[in-house]
C-alpha cells in the first residue's frame, strides 16, 4: 500500500489534473453522447469513448492506484479520488470499460490468481479489452442464485448452455464474467454455481440487442450453445461462484472499494436542476418562481446534500460506529432512486414542454430530462433491484429477519 | 480532518464527548426514568443536570474566562444529539442557548457575573417566541419602554422552557421601535407568573409568561449594538440544537422498531419479515443517515458565515422529517400496542412535534434556503 499523500502532494496532483483534462477533453460530438457506461448504443459512441479512455489511462488518470506491475500507477488511492474528481468537475465524458474498471478488476486484482492479473488487468485500463456481466438471466433477475446457464467439464475446456440477459457492452465485450451452474441438484442451489473469466468472440457464443424503453440499445442478450471455453477460464474453485458473484456486487454497487475509479455515469447535478428551473417557463413565468416548485426544488437539493454527506461520513470512523456497514449496502438505493427522482422532476418543470422527447426541435434540451429519466430505471433495477437493496439494508444492516 | 472529508468533520473534543455522552446518557436515562420524570411536577432529576455541569457539559461552547472549556457548538450537538436519543429531561438546551446568547449580546458586566454561574449550572433559559410567533419580524411585540431608570415591560412569552427552575432568562422586546434583549433575574421572573402549558412533548416543561407591570433595571439591557447578531447567531444556534435533539431520537426510536419487528410475530412469522414493514423501515434509516450527515456538517461549519447558515437549515429541514417519519411509522408498526400510551412510539412522535415548532419547521427552513440557494 502507497503511503498516504500530502495536502500539497494532493494538491499538486489536482493542478496537473485539472491543466491535462481542461486541454484534453473532447469538443461534444455531433451526435448525442451517452449519459452512464449502459448508455452506450451506437458504433461511433462506443469507437468515441475507447479512444477517450484509452487516452485518459496512457495520461496516467486511470487506475493510477492498481499496482504498477499490471498497468496501474502504485499511487495512494487518495490520487485517483482526485483525477476521478476532476473528470467530474470538468464533466469528462465516461469512462466506457466501467464493468472492466471497477467490477470485474477489482475483483481480479483481489481473488484472481497472479496469472489473471498479468492476463486480464492491463487490457482493462487501456480499453483494448471490453468486458460485459454474465449474471441475469432471463428468468433469474432478482433470484440471481437460481441461475440456469449450464457449464459441463469436458477434457481442457468447459462447455456453456443457456441464456444471459441485460448485457452491457454485449456485442463489443472481449471478455465475461459469467456466473452458472456447474454442478446440478445441489441442495443449495448457491452450491451448484461457479464463476468464470469467459471470453465472448468463439463459436457459439450470439448476441442480440435488446431494445430499451427509450427506443435506444446498449444492452444484449447473450445466448450460449455449446460454447467451448477453456479450463483455465473457472475462477477459484467450482462450486464457489456465488461468493465470487457476491463479491463482484460489491464493488459494483460501491460497498468495496479498489475500483480504478474514473467517472461512469453523469451524475445529475443538481446546479443544472436550477439552472434548468431558471430556464423552463409555466405558465408566462419562470418555473423557479412557483412557489411549490420552489419549495420541491430545495428539497431535491438538501437530499443532493445529504447523500454527498454521507458518503463523506462513511470514512469517520466515530460517526458511524452504531451500523458501520449502513453507509456502503445503502448506497445505490440512495444515490439510484435520487437520480431517477430528480430526472422525473425535471420533466415537471418543463410544464407542457416536458411532452417533447429527443429528436423533436422544439424539446428542451433536446430532451435529455426525458431520456435520463427513462433511462435512470436501468440504475434502479440493475445490479439487483432498489426491492433487493432494501431487503439487503434491512436485513444486513437492520438485522431484520429474511422472510 | 482531510479535505477529503469536505464541510464534514469529527474534532478529537468531538469524539471524545460522543462517547462519553453516549454512555452518561444511556446511562441516566432510561425510558423508565423518562416516564417517571414525565409524572413528576419538576420534569426532571436536579441531581442529574448538577452532574453534568459538574462534567463540563454547561461550559463546553464558553470561553475559559467564563468558566468554561473555550469549544464551540459543534462540540455541544454530540452531547445533545445523546441526551435526544434517550429522551433525556432537563434544562440543558435552554441555559446552553441563554449562555450563547449572553456570550453574543451581553455587557462584560453581564457577562462576568452570570455565564461561569450557567456554566456551573445554574439553569438558565430564554423568553423568545410569542403567541402567533413571526421567525422573520422585524421587532417582537413584547414591548420595554424606559420610565424613572428602569424598563417597564408589557406583552406576552409563551413556550418558555424550563421557566419554574431558570435563575435567569433573557426576553426579546421591542424597545423604541428596535429590538433589544432583557436579562430577568429569578425575581422578575416570577413577577411574570408563569403560567404552566400543557404541550405534547411531555418532557418538557413549558410555560407562558405576562410581562405585564413588570419592571427591570435599565441595566438588565444586553448590548443593543450586539442584539441583531446575537439574535440572528441563536436562531441558529436553536436549530442546530434542536436538530442534534432529534436526530438522536430518530436513532433509538428506530432501534426501538426494529426490536419489535424481530419479536412480535404474526401468521407464525416475526412482521419484520414482512417486506411492507422491512422498506419502510429501511426508507425511515436512511432518511435518518441523510439527517445525521446535515447535522455533523452543521456543526462541523456553524461559525463559517452563509456556508453554515445553510448547512444548519438544511440540518433543521432533514432532522424533523426524518424523526416525524421514524416515530409515526413506528406508531403504526406497533399495531395496537402501538396505540397505546404504554408503547414508546408516542414519546419519539410527540418529540417530533415538539422540535418542529422550535427555532422554524422545515418548511420555514426550506423558504430561508430558497433565498440562500437559488
Amino acid at each position: 500500500m502507497a503511503s498516504s499523500p500530502s495536502k500539497p502532494e494532493l494538491n499538486e496532483f489536482r493542478a496537473e489534473a485539472s491543466a491535462w483534462f481542461s486541454e484534453n477533453i473532447p469538443l461534444q460530438p455531433d451526435f448525442m453522447m451517452p449519459l452512464t457506461f449502459m448508455e452506450v448504443g451506437t458504433d461511433e459512441q462506443f469507437e468515441f469513448l475507447v479512444d477517450w479512455q484509452r487516452k485518459v489511462y496512457e495520461a496516467g488518470y486511470l487506475g493510477a492506484a492498481w499496482p504498477e506491475e499490471y498497468g496501474g500507477r502504485g499511487l495512494h488511492q487518495a490520487f485517483q479520488d482526485v483525477a476521478t474528481d476532476v473528470m467530474r468537475r470538468q464533466s469528462s465524458p465516461i469512462m466506457l470499460n466501467t464493468i472492466g474498471l471497477n467490477w470485474a478488476g477489482p475483483l481480479i486484482l483481489d481473488m484472481g490468481s497472479e496469472e489473471e492479473r498479468r492476463r486480464y488487468i492491463p487490457g482493462i485500463l487501456s480499453a483494448e479489452d471490453i468486458w460485459c456481466q454474465g449474471f441475469s438471466e432471463p428468468e433469474n433477475g432478482s433470484d440471481l442464485g437460481n441461475a440456469q446457464t449450464k457449464a459441463v467439464r469436458e477434457g481442457d475446456e468447459w462447455v456453456i448452455n443457456g441464456t444471459k440477459t441485460w448485457t452491457t457492452h454485449g456485442s463489443y465485450a472481449k471478455y465475461m464474467i459469467l456466473l452458472a451452474r456447474s454442478i446440478p441438484d445441489t441442495a443449495r442451489k448457491y452450491a451448484g454455481l461457479s464463476f468464470f473469466l469467459a471470453p465472448m468472440r468463439i463459436p457459439g457464443v450470439e448476441t442480440q440487442p435488446i431494445q430499451k424503453l427509450t427506443g435506444e440499445y446498449g444492452f444484449t442478450e447473450t445466448y450460449f450453445t455449446d460454447a467451448r471455453i477453456p479450463a483455465d477460464s473457472l475462477m477459484g474453485e467450482e462450486g464457489q461462484g456465488w461468493a465470487v458473484a457476491m463479491r463482484t456486487l460489491e464493488y459494483e454497487r460501491s460497498a468495496r472499494g479498489g475500483q480504478a475509479g474514473g467517472l461512469s455515469i453523469v451524475a445529475p447535478d443538481h446546479g443544472e436542476v436550477v439552472e434548468l428551473a431558471r430556464r423552463a417557463q409555466r405558465g408566462g413565468r419562470a418555473a423557479i418562481e412557483d412557489p411549490i416548485l420552489r419549495d420541491k426544488l430545495v428539497e431535491f437539493m438538501i437530499e443532493a446534500q445529504g447523500i454527498a454527506l454521507t458518503n463523506r461520513r462513511a470514512s469517520i470512523g466515530p460517526l458511524v460506529q452504531d451500523r458501520p456497514m449502513s453507509i456502503p449496502l445503502s448506497g445505490k438505493l440512495m444515490a439510484t432512486e435520487f437520480t431517477r427522482r430528480i430526472n422525473e422532476f425535471a420533466i415537471t418543470l418543463l410544464g407542457q414542454a416536458g411532452a417533447y422527447a429527443v429528436g423533436e426541435p422544439e424539446a428542451v434540451d433536446g430532451g435529455i430530462s426525458q431520456r435520463a429519466y427513462l433511462n435512470a430505471f436501468s440504475a434502479t433495477i440493475g445490479g439487483g433491484t432498489s426491492q433487493i437493496q432494501a431487503n439487503i439494508v434491512a436485513e444486513h444492516v437492520l438485522g431484520l429477519p429474511k422472510h | 480532518m482531510s479535505e477529503r472529508h469536505g464541510p464534514l468533520g469529527l474534532g478529537e473534543e468531538q469524539a471524545d464527548l460522543l462517547e462519553a455522552a453516549s454512555k452518561y446518557c444511556e446511562d441516566k436515562s432510561s425510558v423508565e426514568t423518562v416516564r417517571n420524570l414525565i409524572d413528576g411536577q419538576k420534569g426532571h432529576d436536579p441531581a442529574t443536570f448538577s452532574e453534568m455541569a459538574e462534567l463540563g457539559w454547561l461550559g463546553i461552547a464558553l470561553p475559559e474566562i467564563y468558566g468554561g472549556a473555550g469549544l464551540g457548538l459543534a462540540e455541544v450537538v454530540p452531547v445533545v444529539e445523546q441526551m435526544g436519543r434517550r429522551l433525556m429531561a432537563g434544562p440543558f438546551l435552554p441555559t446552553t442557548l441563554a449562555a450563547q446568547l449572553l456570550l453574543a449580546a451581553g455587557t462584560e458586566e453581564q457577562k462576568s457575573a452570570v455565564l461561569p454561574q450557567l456554566a456551573g449550572g445554574t439553569p438558565a433559559t430564554l423568553m423568545l417566541a410569542e403567541p402567533n410567533s413571526d421567525l422573520d419580524a422585524p421587532t417582537p411585540q413584547a414591548n420595554a419602554t424606559r420610565k424613572e431608570g428602569q424598563l417597564s415591560l408589557t406583552g406576552t412569552k409563551c413556550l418558555v422552557v424550563d421557566a419554574h427552575v431558570a435563575q435567569w432568562a433573557i426576553a426579546s422586546l421591542n424597545l423604541d421601535g428596535s429590538p433589544a434583549l432583557v436579562l430577568l433575574d429569578r425575581q422578575a421572573l416570577e413577577a411574570c407568573s408563569p403560567r404552566r402549558e400543557i404541550v405534547v412533548d411531555e418532557t418538557r416543561r413549558s410555560f407562558r409568561l405576562d410581562l405585564d407591570g413588570v419592571r427591570v433595571p435599565e441595566t438588565a439591557l444586553l448590548d443593543p449594538a450586539l442584539t441583531s447578531a446575537g439574535l440572528a447567531r441563536i436562531a441558529l444556534a436553536g436549530a442546530l440544537l434542536s436538530a442534534a435533539e432529534m436526530c438522536g431520537g430518530g436513532q433509538s426510536c428506530i432501534d426501538y422498531t426494529i426490536s419489535y419487528l424481530n419479536t412480535r410475530k404474526q401468521f407464525g412469522r416475526p412482521i419484520g419479515s414482512y417486506q411492507a414493514l422491512k422498506h419502510t423501515t429501511v426508507h425511515a434509516h436512511v432518511q435518518l443517515e441523510q439527517a445525521r450527515s446535515h447535522l455533523y456538517a452543521a456543526a462541523h461549519t456553524f461559525e463559517k458565515g452563509e456556508e453554515g447558515e445553510i448547512a444548519v437549515r438544511m440540518a433543521k429541514a432533514a432532522a424533523g422529517p426524518a424523526l416525524a417519519f421514524a416515530a409515526d411509522r413506528s406508531i403504526q408498526f406497533h399495531g395496537g400496542y402501538g396505540f397505546t400510551y404504554a408503547c414508546d412510539a408516542q414519546l419519539y412522535r410527540r418529540r417530533a412535534i415538539w422540535g418542529e415548532s422550535q427555532f422554524g419547521d422545515a418548511v420555514y427552513q426550506r423558504r430561508k434556503l430558497a433565498s440562500l440557494i437559488l
